[in-house]
């Protein structure tokens, strides 16, 4: 991928998820923290369809975002073909195996398998 | 290689005491997005607990119910406060809005760019993060 | 051989009955045989106008001639005396040392360029990345051919560009760069302000070939707007300025 495609990707996910993010921090602030934390309170969030699909574009977006602000960091601070390629693909390793294991949470507590 | 070039490194990247706020901003929005994706990561992990049904969820809950833990989640929300109104700030120079005019330079150069404008986008940035801190701390310890 | 030194003293540019004085303090390192850097000290008097270049020659004359130092110019026009002075990549020929305020001067090479001897620094990369983004006019004529006329440019249009056209080439906005610290690889504020002075002038056609070569890992996307650059550049370019035009077009903010 070009580079700048790169990080025309991570300028959105970046513009994209700060409302969400802003909805999901303010949620707990403003219903009574620790209320909010309730294992039936969070559970019954997990159940409710437009909430949970909230939950699964922030994990993306910010996997996404985070694992590739990691990847221009590790890039900056040291070069070489191998070392740059095991940055790259690790990177994109570690997006997909986050998004992968906050999706079977989502999925699974929101189909009722806990 | 490093050593051969006269490379500062690492510390010369991260030493945020020569070149004004700007740079200083530069290191906080590398720190806080660093720190972030650390929670982020935890997080996702901690939130995974739901599925071992309610004695799990309580028993990780635990963990953020104490003091250390408030104190924690404090920093957390500082830190998504400053790199996202940093964030947005860094955005808009990226695409060139705020950095000034080209000019016909003029002793003793000021660089248009390091301006005011930017300047109050990061100490607001950083002052949100500090009232965003408060409250979080206002709501978590005051109950 | 009294007339010889009397004319030496005529030439020195601080008498050393002046009454200031500061410790300069010059490192010293030949990669070729020494192991690390070392510091020399030498007092030398200096007067109000007295410049960091100044004073280092003075230590050449009088005390310790071995030390290497690059200048040309001695007016801010040549880029060839950039050093770290007093931590913070400078011209010495364009410092007073008045200004530093301090009694300690530490003249060091410039960060993040090899080191050749002492003070002075390799410039080959500088100059590579500097090529690379191909710092002419690109278009398919030129003046040469065509008799009719010279390219007519307006005051406004050379205003667009003239400011980023004040490079000397002098290295310092790459010393003081935090991504060049750690990045071998990074073109630098200096080449992709260059890049922007000569896609901001209406003359030229290559602004399409130009984004293309900075658009890759280790173009244009490395720079965070840290500013750092343009605090130190003694010629008012304002490297970051030009980048994040620069990066407006990648980005669709500008066409
Ligand atoms: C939602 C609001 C957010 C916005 C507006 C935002 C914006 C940005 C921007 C513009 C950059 C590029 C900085 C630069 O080029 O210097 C960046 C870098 C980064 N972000 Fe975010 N971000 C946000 C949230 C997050 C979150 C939640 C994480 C963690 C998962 C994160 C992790 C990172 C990392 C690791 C970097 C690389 C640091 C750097 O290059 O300085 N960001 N962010
Ligand atoms: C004070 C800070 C935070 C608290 C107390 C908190 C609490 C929670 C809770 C209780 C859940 C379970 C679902 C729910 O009830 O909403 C959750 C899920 C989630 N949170 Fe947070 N959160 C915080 C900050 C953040 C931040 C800063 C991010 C983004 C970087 C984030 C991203 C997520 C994601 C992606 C999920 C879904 C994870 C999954 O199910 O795999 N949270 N959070
Ligand atoms: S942009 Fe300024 S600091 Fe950089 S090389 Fe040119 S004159 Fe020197
Ligand atoms: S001697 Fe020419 S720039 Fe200093």
């Amino acid at each position: 991928m070009k580079e700048s495609t790169i990080m025309k990707i991570h300028y959105g996910t970046a513009l994209a998820s700060v409302g969400l993010v802003a909805v999901h921090i303010l949620m707990r602030l403003t219903t009574g923290f620790a209320d909010s934390l309730s294992y039936e309170n969070v559970l019954a969030n997990y159940r409710s369809v437009p909430y949970v699909i909230m939950l699964e574009l922030i994990l993306i977006l910010l996997a996404v975002h985070g694992f590739n602000g990691l990847r221009v960091i590790l890039l900056e601070l040291k070069q070489g073909r191998v070392y740059e390629k095991a940055v790259s693909y690790g990177s994109m390793v570690g997006m997909i195996v986050l998004i992968g294991y906050g999706s079977r949470t989502i999925i699974m507590t929101n189909m009722g398998m806990t | 290689m490093t050593e051969d070039e006269h490379r500062e490194g690492i510390k010369g990247m991260a030493n945020p005491g020569r070149y004004g706020i700007e740079r200083i901003a530069y290191l906080l929005m590398r720190l806080t997005g660093l720190g972030l994706l650390g929670y982020f990561i935890a997080h996702v992990y901690e939130t995974s607990n739901i599925l071992r049904g309610r004695m799990g969820w309580d028993d990780f809950l635990a963990m953020t119910q104490t003091t250390e833990g408030h104190i924690f989640l404090v920093l957390v929300i500082g830190m998504c406060v400053f790199h996202t109104g940093n964030g947005i700030r860094i955005m808009l120079g990226h695409g060139g809005v705020g950095v000034g005019a080209p000019a016909r330079p003029d002793y003793p150069y000021q660089p248009a760019s390091q301006n005011y404008r930017h300047k109050i986008g990061i100490y607001s940035s950083i002052v949100l993060a500090a009232v965003a801190m408060m409250y979080g701390m206002a709501v978590m310890f005051g109950e | 051989m009294a007339q010889v030194s009397s004319i030496a003293d005529e030439q020195a540019s601080t008498p050393l009955s002046s009454p200031k004085s500061i410790l300069l303090r010059i490192s010293k390192f030949n990669p070729k045989l020494d192991e690390s850097s070392k510091f020399m000290e030498f007092t030398v008097s200096y007067q109000k106008w007295t410049t960091v270049l100044e004073a280092i020659l003075d230590v050449k004359k009088h005390f310790d001639h071995s030390v290497a130092v690059r200048y040309s110019c001695r007016q801010a026009t040549c880029g060839s005396c950039g050093m770290m002075i007093n931590g913070k990549p400078k011209l010495a020929c364009f410092t007073k040392i008045s200004e530093l305020d301090s009694d300690v001067v530490t003249v060091e090479p410039m960060n993040n360029f090899p080191v050749i001897r002492d003070l002075t620094v390799g410039f080959e990369k500088l100059f590579e990345k500097h090529q690379k983004i191909q710092p002419y006019l690109i278009r398919d004529d030129s003046e040469l051919e065509s008799d009719e006329r010279e390219f007519l440019q307006s005051p406004q249009e050379v205003e667009q560009y003239i400011q980023f056209a004040n490079c000397i080439k002098c290295g310092l906005c790459n010393s003081a760069c935090p991504t060049m610290a750690t990045d071998s690889s990074f073109v630098g504020p200096q080449a992709l302000a260059q890049a922007y002075r000569y896609v901001a002038d209406s003359r030229d056609k290559g602004k399409d070939t130009r984004l293309n070569i900075i658009d890759e890992s280790h173009g244009i996307w490395r720079c965070h707007f840290a500013g750092s650059c343009s605090q130190v550049c003694p010629k008012g370019v304002d490297p970051a300025m030009g980048i994040q035009f620069l990066r407006g077009y990648l980005l669709g903010f500008r066409s």
